[in-house]
């Protein structure tokens, strides 16, 4: 395991049924080690993230939301990845005027065979995530 | 029935622009019926009554208050205060006093910082000595004062409880007078209602021909005429009519405009803007992306999406300070 911080982000990872949540367990199959900063929420297809889903996961506390689709082509709904990346990089643009910069929202593939990338690409994320520090809300702080 | 005997009506506007109550006047002939029913007693857009004349009323001595206006200023908030308190049913009357609208697009950026554009960046002004209008200015007459500014822009339901919303900027006429007769009935849906509105989409209200929604690019107003009878946001325009409350009666589209969103969000739907990521992120069509990576797929995305500027802006227009995030978070730049 790494090494203890100052800082622990909070990262909430929304994971396809069908390859990702696969990888997942694939990672967790292999019994390798992995930070432990993101809970994951299981969604049947990555296209059922809605939007609302990652803006409320950052007001409630989250420094960074991860999507993890099915590589493209391989969406078991045809393309409900597809829309997954769409809705991503729009909503990407609104959160960077919103104060959300794109790095701590980060959509990427990972099949039910990858458990490697899986384990890779969380731990980049929480790497980013923790340079980045915490994502302070100041809506209904009591500021005035 | 003598003025005494009726029940009072107060209109008040905060951060507001008077268009709500132009609405009101609006409603014509009919403005009659509501001066027969009520003791329309307070309004500074139209009527001389002054603030010490609602300070001097005994708590809850004003049947109903239609309160406009967002929350900007210290002045806004104590006025705000002032009414509910005097007031048995407190409305949140348009769109700012709902969610913020036009005023709580400042909340994409912080008080100083705004300040700084129009006081000190803003091309058009000439300020050699810097002066930021605030506080208390002497002068050979006497002092003035400005009500000091919020650090962020809030909607009436931040501060003080609202008995019943009505969305729109402004609400169309008819829906203030449905608004009037509900409350003349007592004919009102439980506390913290929306009313003078419909409960489905605009797209309900428009009468154009829907069809298989498919967008090969997003296109702009001023860029071509669109077709009248088709609906707008299959010939491209971002019409927010989707993810916007009904009951407007979809005067916008009927002019051949896509809905701006002025009514707000519908119900079930807390995020109007990210209800429009959702719906429009669904219907764009990118092409055969067969054969190409995925960095070539994200790529042919961000390209179909770099033609509108201001997503946040046109998604938030009316609802900000209302919304999940209430504007920009993480300080200010």
């Amino acid at each position: 395991m790494s090494e203890k911080r100052d800082f622990e982000p909070r990262i909430i990872g929304f994971l396809c049924n069908w390859c990702s949540y696969a990888g997942a367990d694939k990672a967790g199959g292999m019994q390798r080690s992995y930070p432990a900063n993101v809970d994951i929420i299981r969604v049947l297809c990555s296209g059922r993230v809605e939007p609302q889903f990652i803006i409320s996961a950052f007001a409630k506390g989250a420094d960074g939301v991860i999507i993890l689709a099915c590589h493209p082509g391989d969406c078991h709904y045809k393309e409900g990845n597809c829309r997954a990346l769409q809705r991503h990089t729009m909503l990407n643009m609104m959160l960077e005027q919103l104060g959300i910069t794109k790095e701590r929202c980060r959509l990427d593939y990972v099949s039910a065979g990858e458990g490697e990338k899986f384990i890779r690409v969380i731990g980049e994320m929480v790497e980013t995530v923790n340079k980045l520090g915490q994502l302070k809300i100041n809506h209904g702080n009591g500021e005035n | 029935m003598s003025d005494s005997e009726k029940p009072k009506l107060a209109i008040y506007w905060a951060a507001s622009c008077g268009g709500c109550e132009i609405a009101f006047v609006n409603l014509h002939e009919k403005i009659l019926d509501v001066d027969a029913a009520f003791d329309f007693m307070f309004c500074p857009c139209l009527l001389d009554t002054k603030k010490k004349d609602i300070e001097a009323l005994q708590d809850g001595a004003i049947a109903v208050t239609l309160f406009n206006g967002a929350l900007r200023t210290e002045e806004n908030l104590e006025m705000a205060h002032l009414m509910r308190r005097k007031s048995k049913i407190m409305v949140a009357f348009g769109s700012c006093a709902k969610g913020g609208c036009i005023p709580s697009l400042a909340n994409f950026t912080g008080s100083d910082e705004m300040l700084k554009t129009i006081y000190i960046d803003n091309p058009s002004l000439d300020n050699p000595m810097n002066i930021i209008p605030s506080g208390v200015t002497s002068f050979a007459g006497g002092e003035i004062s400005l009500p000091g500014l919020l650090g962020r822009v809030k909607h009436l339901a931040e501060e003080v409880e609202v008995d019943y919303f009505v969305p729109g900027c402004p609400p169309e006429s008819d829906q203030i007078w449905n608004v009037i007769e509900k409350i003349l009935s007592g004919d009102l849906p439980p506390k913290g209602g929306t009313i003078g509105c419909g409960n489905l989409t605009v797209c309900d209200d428009c009468d154009r021909i829907k069809e298989e929604k498919r967008i090969t690019a997003f296109r702009r107003s001023y860029e071509f005429y669109p077709d009248t009878r088709a609906c707008l946001l299959e010939q491209g325009l971002i019409c927010m009519g989707i993810a916007t409350r009904s009951g407007c009666g979809a005067p916008c589209t009927r002019a051949n405009m896509p809905c701006s969103g002025c009514y707000g969000s519908p119900d079930g739907v807390s995020d109007q803007g990210a209800k429009m990521v959702a719906a429009l992120g669904s219907i764009m069509d990118i092409g055969d992306t067969s054969g190409l990576s995925e960095s070539a797929i994200a790529l042919r995305v961000e390209e179909f999406l770099q033609t509108i500027p201001d997503y946040a802006g046109l998604f938030y227009k009316y609802t900000l300070a209302g919304s999940t995030l209430g504007g920009r978070v993480g300080g200010s730049r």
